[in-house]
């Protein structure tokens, strides 16, 4: 074995093919089969995808990088199931590109925050997350509510999605716009198209208390109430105990 | 430094800026109204800063023929420089948002000013422009002594160096106006994403045309590291930054993959750069500098061997251990356990072949802060691998992961053994690449030494209580069998611990501008000293110092 050694470490090009071959296993072996094996991923047929506004408050979640404090993957361990709900089942982050489930709880885990602060509280504790909890180092947000939420793009970045995967049809991509406009201001004629689309569940609401306009704080707070609820198979209790298994 | 150039390779460096302001340019362009125009204008200024850069050295006379019979190293110099101002920034960076975490209104009401756009300026300023740039320039240190060659050319290295510093600079850039993949410790937007992929493959082409000049007949084990270094760092880079952006336009782009598979794309990526990046880069530094410095051989060559394939083999498949108890499938959730046990192995026979080679010259590690700097991140090294390996045991991990028992870790290895042995190879090189007999003063690197060991044992113990202490509270029952403690209960225990690691970076902080001022004096003195020898012939005054021969 040294012998053989002795030879390869005389050739540059002997150990290049080496060292890619010998690092190349590992990878292969472990990530190849997770887009092969059909177990992997569950079935959940009536999982729906991000609205428009919740893609924008996505993107203003990771543009922030708030993944860097809270996860958004409950494990299977007692406790954490007691503190946050059912633990996440792959297919909940399916349309995740990337996925946000964090290593890091500086906060606590947010997989199943939807529903359960109203969007008042939201707002509040983002504008200054010390009102609301006095003992918080979360940064304060001021500038969500002040900051107009960039719209026109919203049909490119569906497109781009579809692209890698996510089932958006033509029609969502083309109302895209309107859909993002309409779902932060539930009295205009375009909130109508939002449920039309993406199912009577979604929430329409002027999540930042002003129908006025649709700013960042809105698109933040609808991503921040979708959160675990795109479908509700983590909570089927054949579903989770077939995973427990 | 322009003046060392063959007018070809200054046509060359000026087309090559002149290549860099028109991507500026297009980007600028193309993405007026998003992010992507500021960055346009980064690259833009950067570009012409490199044209005036080559201009003013342009019409300099062409070197002489007599600089191939010496190593080349400019380009050395001014990556030690460049990688000491990251260490700074970066490390000021961290700090700061250490103390965000105990203090958090301690910062501006500004978007950039925040802690999540903070937090990758100091991964990525400490990780590829303190690290990356240490790594750079001692591989090209290391490559050209152990192979007797100098570089095959004197335009590679630079390009490599400066295009790889435009990546860095994109980078840290971005996050501060909002552009980031949200990748950990893969940040970096596509555009990015695709120049770095031009400078890397530009660093293998040289490695490789190097190593076939070479006047050995065997590849010293210090070069399979940075081979494995160059290659993995590649491979990884390239998959796991698979993306879509929304047009060429657009600073945004979708990653190819989605929930679980991305999940473990990103770490085997993420676990992988500490294993290619942060180990067996630093353990090629480790493997020449050490030695030379004490003067030994290193220990055994068959240890060196098991070492480095153990190391290339068992790593890669380590990364899922990041993922345990999550909805990653618990096959590769084992997998992941069982390689990063065996894994000690060869972490253990590196740095033990470290530490033996240290015998019989243990007087000079006492005598000598700068041995001493590369002995503590040889332990280090064992520490942190150690903890690692245990780290990786489901049951274990079950407690530690999502606390901060996770950057108690990181910071063992960061701190500890990237630092040290950096701070080590530092304060080999500059005396002997300045021509000077020793560092401006040995004292302050004996000072250094000293608040880097303290800053490190401070920060660590702080985050292992914290992080210990979160995770021991998050999963507590009262005698009812609820929950005993809300999240909030947590976060205000953290409180000491949190200002406790913002001393500790403090003063590892302060210890490494002891060294750059240390490292700057000794560069000062260098060049006073060439001017009073300037009336000597031999001493050209634009070389930038003279060199010798087959040092």
């Amino acid at each position: 074995m040294f012998g053989t050694h002795y030879k390869l470490e005389r050739h540059s090009i002997g150990l290049t093919i080496a060292i890619i071959v010998v690092a190349s296993i590992g990878g292969l072996v472990e990530i190849a089969p997770l887009f092969t094996i059909d177990q992997t991923v569950e079935k959940a047929p009536n999982m729906r995808v991000y609205t428009p506004l919740e893609v924008a408050g996505r993107n203003i979640y990771i543009r922030e990088g708030c993944y860097a404090c809270h996860s958004q993957m409950i494990r299977t361990l007692r406790d954490e199931v007691e503190r946050y709900g059912p633990y996440s089942l792959a297919v909940e982050s399916q349309y995740d590109h990337p996925m946000l489930w964090g290593s890091k709880r500086t906060g606590p885990d947010l997989a199943r925050l939807g529903g359960k602060y109203s969007d008042e509280w939201h707002v509040a504790h983002l504008d200054n997350p010390r009102d609301v909890v006095p003992e918080s180092v979360m940064p304060a947000y001021r500038f969500l509510k002040q900051t107009t939420l960039r719209i026109d793009d919203l049909p490119q970045h569906l497109a781009a999605l579809r692209k890698v995967g996510v089932p958006y049809t033509d029609d969502m991509i083309r109302n895209a716009i309107s859909d993002a406009f309409g779902q932060a201001v539930p009295e205009s004629p375009q909130a109508d198209g939002v449920k039309t689309r993406y199912g009577e569940e979604t929430t329409i609401r002027a999540f930042d208390s002003n129908p006025g306009s649709v700013t960042e704080m809105d698109a933040l707070v609808a991503y921040l109430q979708i959160l675990g609820k795109l479908t509700d198979a983590a909570h089927e209790p054949q579903q989770a105990q077939a995973q427990a298994q | 430094m322009i003046s060392q150039l063959t007018l070809g390779e200054r046509q060359l460096a000026l087309a090559t800026s002149a290549v860099v302001v028109a991507l500026g340019l297009a980007m600028a362009v193309l993405g007026r109204g998003d992010l992507m125009g500021g960055q346009g204008f980064i690259v833009l200024l950067f570009g012409i800063a490199m044209l005036f850069a080559v201009m003013s050295g342009y019409y300099a006379p062409e070197p002489s023929s007599e600089r191939l019979a010496q190593y080349y190293d400019d380009p050395i110099r001014a990556g030690i420089i460049v990688s000491m101002v990251w260490a700074i920034v970066a490390m000021f960076v961290g700090d700061w948002v250490a103390w965000l975490l105990a203090y958090p209104d301690m910062t501006f009401d500004a978007p950039w000013a925040s802690f999540g756009r903070l937090r990758p300026v100091h991964t990525t300023g400490i990780i590829f422009g303190f690290g990356g740039n240490a790594l750079i320039a001692t591989s090209f240190h290391v490559l050209q002594r152990t192979s007797r060659t100098r570089l095959p050319d004197q335009f590679s290295p630079w390009f490599i160096l400066v295009g790889y510093n435009l990546f860095c600079l994109l980078a840290v850039s971005g996050y501060l106006m909002g552009i980031t993949q949200s990748k950990e410790y893969a940040e970096p937007e596509w555009y990015a994403d695709i120049w770095l992929v031009v400078v890397w493959v530009s660093y293998l082409a040289l490695y490789l045309r190097t190593l076939a000049r070479r006047k050995e007949p065997h590849i010293y084990v210090a070069n399979w590291y940075f081979m494995a270094f160059i290659l993995v760092v590649a491979m990884l880079h390239i998959v796991n930054n698979l993306a879509v952006p929304l047009s060429l336009g657009s600073a945004k782009s979708y990653s190819l993959f989605s929930g679980v598979q991305d999940a473990m794309t990103q770490w085997w990526y993420g676990h992988n750069a500490v294993a290619f990046f942060l180990t067996a880069g630093f353990l090629g530094m480790m493997y020449y500098y050490l030695p030379k410095r004490a003067g030994r051989p290193i220990f055994s060559y068959r240890m060196s061997i098991i070492g480095f394939w153990g190391i290339t083999f068992f790593y890669m498949w380590a990364g899922s251990h990041h993922l345990h108890y999550t909805a990653l499938p618990q096959w590769v959730q084992t997998l992941g356990m069982t390689f990063s046990l065996m894994l000690l192995i060869p972490s253990w026979i590196a740095a033990a072949n470290a530490l033996l080679t240290l015998n019989g010259a243990w007087h000079k590690v006492r005598d000598d802060a700068t041995l001493r700097f590369m002995m503590v991140a040889a332990v280090f090294y064992g520490l942190a691998t150690f903890e690692g390996s245990f780290l990786a045991i489901r049951p274990v991990n079950s407690l530690s992961h999502y606390t901060d028992w996770t950057v108690a870790h990181v910071h063992a290895g960061t701190l500890g053994w990237n630092s040290m042995i950096t701070f080590g190879a530092i304060y080999y090189l500059v005396p002997q690449l300045w021509k000077r007999p020793q560092m401006y003063s040995p004292a302050l690197v004996e000072v250094h030494f000293w608040l880097a060991v303290a800053g490190t044992f401070v920060y660590v113990f702080a985050m292992w209580n914290s992080g210990i202490i979160q995770g021991l509270m998050w999963r507590t029952y009262n005698e009812s069998g609820t929950l005993a403690y809300s999240f909030i209960d947590s976060v205000v225990v953290m409180h000491p611990y949190y200002v406790a690691r913002g001393v500790g970076g403090l003063l590892f902080l302060i210890g490494s501008m002891i060294g750059f001022y240390n490292i700057w004096m000794t560069i000062r003195t260098a060049r006073s000293s060439l001017r009073a020898s300037a009336d000597q012939p031999f001493a050209a005054p634009s070389s930038g110092g003279a060199m010798q021969a087959g040092e």
